[in-house]
């Protein structure tokens, strides 16, 4: 990035107070639709981030797969588990909110004091730029070749995971009898717990 | 531009984070917490690859790495989420205690 040191200044400030509030808005909304929006924000002023870090290729990859396939599969299973409930308070929840509050407070601390007194060791090597996806395609396909084969493995048992837990329950029961049977399916018809449990209060 | 200015915003997620995990009261919303994490470590990889190691930018391959496992565990986690609130019925964390009693 060929940007003036103001310039870099001002969106750095601009980007990490929407990442800042929008991450606040995520965890301290009551809406759970708008945290799912809200975290989409967050990847994206992350993404910029990244652009202000001399890294365009990561920063295209933040927005494809954050934005594009994680955000969507959040508001997916949101719709998918579309259940306005009213969670019974617990005791002390307070006393939980609190702590964890302070405990939050201590890590951020201990953490800056950590960043602050470290000297750190810059280097005065120019950066690559946009030669960056060379590079990294170099190492993928030299030193980090196990793990880039290894990463492809995980997602594809991530994929087959997915499915299988996902799936409804197979019905051992109801035998499949005939052939042209054998061709569907074998799942649950779909009679969800909520129904059920609906017909049953509804008959006391 | 400074590397601890990167790295404070980076702490700072984290915590909005863990705060999240360890408060929230729905299950999504504890992925999405978890979401935040994995950011807060990819921003943390991203701002030293530019400033420690700006020739062999290391720090971006893992972040793809990152990005990979974190896209694997959102798929699985929200498997796991749509299979639990089948089976339960609910997406509060506090009667998710099957393995507890």
């Amino acid at each position: 990035m060929n940007l003036a040191e103001g310039v870099q200044i001002v969106s750095f400030i601009i980007l990490s107070v929407a990442v800042i509030v929008a991450a606040l808005g995520v965890v301290l909304s009551p809406n759970v639709v708008y945290a799912a929006f809200l975290l989409g924000g967050v990847f994206i002023s992350i993404s910029g981030l990244y652009l202000l870090l001399n890294a365009s290729f990561v920063a295209a990859a933040q927005v494809l797969i954050y934005v594009g396939a994680v955000n969507v599969l959040i508001l997916f299973a949101i719709m998918l588990v579309n259940k306005r409930e009213d969670f019974k308070p617990v005791k002390y929840a307070w006393v939980r909110k609190a702590v964890t509050g302070a405990v939050c407070a201590g890590l951020f601390l201990l953490l800056g004091t950590t960043i602050i007194t470290t000297p750190w060791a810059f280097s005065t090597a120019t950066s690559v730029g946009d030669d960056a996806i060379y590079l990294i395609a170099e190492h993928f396909f030299s030193d980090f070749l196990l793990p880039f084969e290894l990463a492809s493995v995980l997602l594809l048992m991530a994929l087959v995971g997915a499915i299988v837990l996902a799936r409804r329950d197979f019905l051992p029961d109801t035998a499949l009898a005939s052939d042209q049977d054998n061709l569907r399916l074998p799942e649950r018809p779909r009679e969800l717990v909520a129904a059920a449990k609906a017909e049953q209060s509804s008959t006391y | 531009m400074q590397l601890q200015y990167f790295l404070l915003l980076a702490a700072a997620l984290f915590c909005i984070g863990v705060y999240g995990l360890v408060t929230s009261r729905n299950a999504v919303r504890v992925l999405m917490s978890i979401e935040l994490m994995l950011n807060a470590v990819n921003i943390n990889l991203m701002a030293f690859s530019n400033y420690l190691d700006p020739a062999l930018i290391k720090g971006q391959i893992f972040a793809v790495f990152v990005i990979t496992v974190a896209a694997a565990e959102a798929a699985v986690g929200l498997a796991i989420l749509l299979a639990i609130y089948r089976n339960r019925d609910t997406v509060d964390m506090e009667q998710f205690n099957l393995l507890k009693w």
